[in-house]
């Protein structure tokens, strides 16, 4: 069954198509991830599926409901979670302030439990903006994951974090894999190769390939515009 | 002690503090104190929008205005008693902010600013066309026979001192208890990192829109009452120099500090009132103290006091 479907969705701006045409359909409990080079549409995509920008034609449903029309929050609140690809911390709130916010509950145990996740709780009470940045990534991430979404959306989260802290953080979705439904957009292909269920491949706002891992890995259209002649390892 | 504790304790033990100064303090500073407390209570509304939900407004005097033009006519003019003028007073900045925020909100940043401005000039220039009521610059007194409340004549110093303590308690303890529920955490968040809130899936417009009607209705219950209190009611009250008081009050005492607003009124009452018996050059004075106030103190005095010492102070 299929959580987030997209039909015919566009964007075009000032005259410069970002996203055209893009049918999307994200398989509910699957990890999809979203790849394609710089300027090829994929966070204009996603912020079209959030509703943090409006599309000049198409429609995205969630979970059979068309929410073309619904703002972000009430996106959210149906189950969405969305992470930035810059990150979005409240550097000048607490960790702890950070993640009730995102729980939507002041409970210490919770919100200690969800720091937990991504082993930030002892430091529950440092202000977001004093940590490395690896270490606000995964505080965004855990924002994300706390909010029990049954989407969710990721733009680069590994971006910026170091091997040791990809580790963990391939380890965090593989986690949520089969509960949560995670749309992923992602740079690093060993990240990509390891955790997605599902792959579509985005150039120049078009969908240029759609399949599981092998086959985009086996796709000689893909291999050219992107990955790169050899080895896909890269 | 936990944080709503010593939160409980700081601003009992503050509104216990003043009524003790309303007994021991001689004629003049109690009089002082209580016009302070009422331009506090304005200055809490203000903090409400620029120290929690971090919108700066330049506007704030038609909403002290409205609270007190709608009771001053409603009073000289409809001879209704103090008490329903009273509410009359602040159902029209209710109804005022209500109606600003829904357009002013459309923009942010300097945008808002100026669009505040724009609506709080067209509300002085109303003030002053329609002079056959209002009458304009020169203002109106209320009859001292009509300023009574259940008996309790207002002009009367102590009475007076009082009623702006039941004010400014009444103010102080809202916004202190509206920033430990989750409308307040929204609030700041709303003010640290809008986009963020919003892709958490709260409704930012709809906490902006309260915030503005909140602080604007605060803000019209202060000018209602001054005009109560102190009998006058004048068209200066809403001209741009008292859209300025209220950013410069909250600067000093602190931003997004629940006692900010009152230490800063303070601090600055004062300061024009010592300096203008030393010199008639006192603005230059004051203008001196308050450039190294920003200096040196940017988050404004209980904001240092916060962060130097008590970081727990709400």
């Amino acid at each position: 069954m299929s959580l987030l479907r997209t039909k015919g969705l566009t964007k075009v701006f000032a005259g410069l198509t970002a996203v055209n045409d893009v049918d999307l359909t994200v398989e509910a409990g699957r990890v999809h991830a979203l790849i394609g080079p710089n300027g090829a549409g994929k966070s204009t995509l996603v912020g079209m599926i959030a509703g943090r920008i409006s599309p000049t034609k198409g429609n995205v449903w969630f979970d059979e409901v068309d929410v073309t029309a619904l703002p972000a929050h009430k996106r959210m609140r149906m189950g969405m979670a969305y992470t930035f690809q810059i990150t979005a911390v409240y550097a000048r709130l607490t960790l702890f302030d950070n993640l009730a916010l995102a729980l939507r509950d002041q409970h210490r145990d919770k919100v200690l439990a969800a720091l937990d996740r991504v082993g930030l709780a002892d430091r529950a009470d440092s202000l977001a903006g004093d940590l490395s940045y690896g270490h606000q990534r995964l505080l965004e991430i855990a924002m994300g994951v706390a909010q029990a979404p049954r989407l969710l959306i990721l733009d680069e989260p590994t971006q910026g974090l170091a091997e040791s802290e990809i580790t963990g953080f391939n380890t965090l979705i593989r986690q949520l894999a089969g509960e949560t439904t995670i749309l992923l957009i992602e740079h690093n292909m060993n990240v990509v190769m390891e955790l997605a269920d599902h792959i579509t491949v985005l150039e120049t706002g078009e969908v240029l390939a759609s399949g599981t891992p092998d086959e985009i890995r086996a796709s000689a259209e893909v291999q050219e515009a992107y990955l790169g002649t050899g080895d896909a390892e890269t | 002690m936990s944080t709503t504790t010593r939160s409980a304790a700081l601003h009992l033990g503050l509104i216990a503090l003043i009524a003790v100064l309303g007994l021991i303090l001689p004629a003049y500073h109690q009089g002082n104190l209580a016009r302070i407390l009422v331009l506090a209570t304005y200055a809490i509304g203000y903090n409400v929008l620029f120290g929690y939900a971090g919108l700066l407004s330049l506007g704030h005097a038609m909403f002290f205005g409205a609270g007190m033009y709608g009771l001053g006519l409603a009073m000289h003019h409809g001879d209704v008693s103090a008490l329903p003028a009273f509410v009359i007073g602040i159902a029209c900045a209710a109804a005022l902010s209500a109606v600003v925020a829904m357009l002013a909100l459309r923009t942010i940043g300097v945008a808002f600013m100026i669009v505040t401005l724009m609506f709080s000039q067209t509300a002085f220039l109303t003030v002053l066309y329609f002079g056959t009521w209002t009458r304009g610059d020169e203002g109106f007194v209320l009859a001292q026979a009509s300023r009574s409340i259940a008996g309790l004549d207002l002009s009367n110093p102590d009475i007076r001192f009082y009623a702006a303590l039941i004010l400014f308690s009444a103010a102080l303890l809202i916004t202190a208890r509206m920033m430990q529920v989750r409308f307040g955490h929204v609030l700041i968040a709303v003010r640290e990192n809008e986009e963020r809130t919003r892709m958490l899936g709260y409704d930012v417009f709809r906490h902006k829109f309260l915030a503005v009607v909140i602080s604007g209705t605060i803000s019209g219950a202060a000018g209602a009452a001054y005009a109560l209190l102190f009998g006058y009611v004048g068209a200066t009250f809403t001209s741009v120099q008292y859209s300025i008081f209220p950013l410069l009050w909250v600067l000093l005492g602190g931003a997004g500090t629940t006692i900010g607003p009152f230490v800063g009124a303070l601090f600055m009452f004062y300061l024009i009132d010592y300096t203008s018996g030393l010199t008639s050059a006192y603005m230059l004075i004051a203008g001196v103290v308050l450039v190294l106030l920003t200096l040196f103190a940017r988050a404004g005095i209980m904001g240092e006091v916060r962060k130097r010492w008590l970081r727990w102070l709400p």
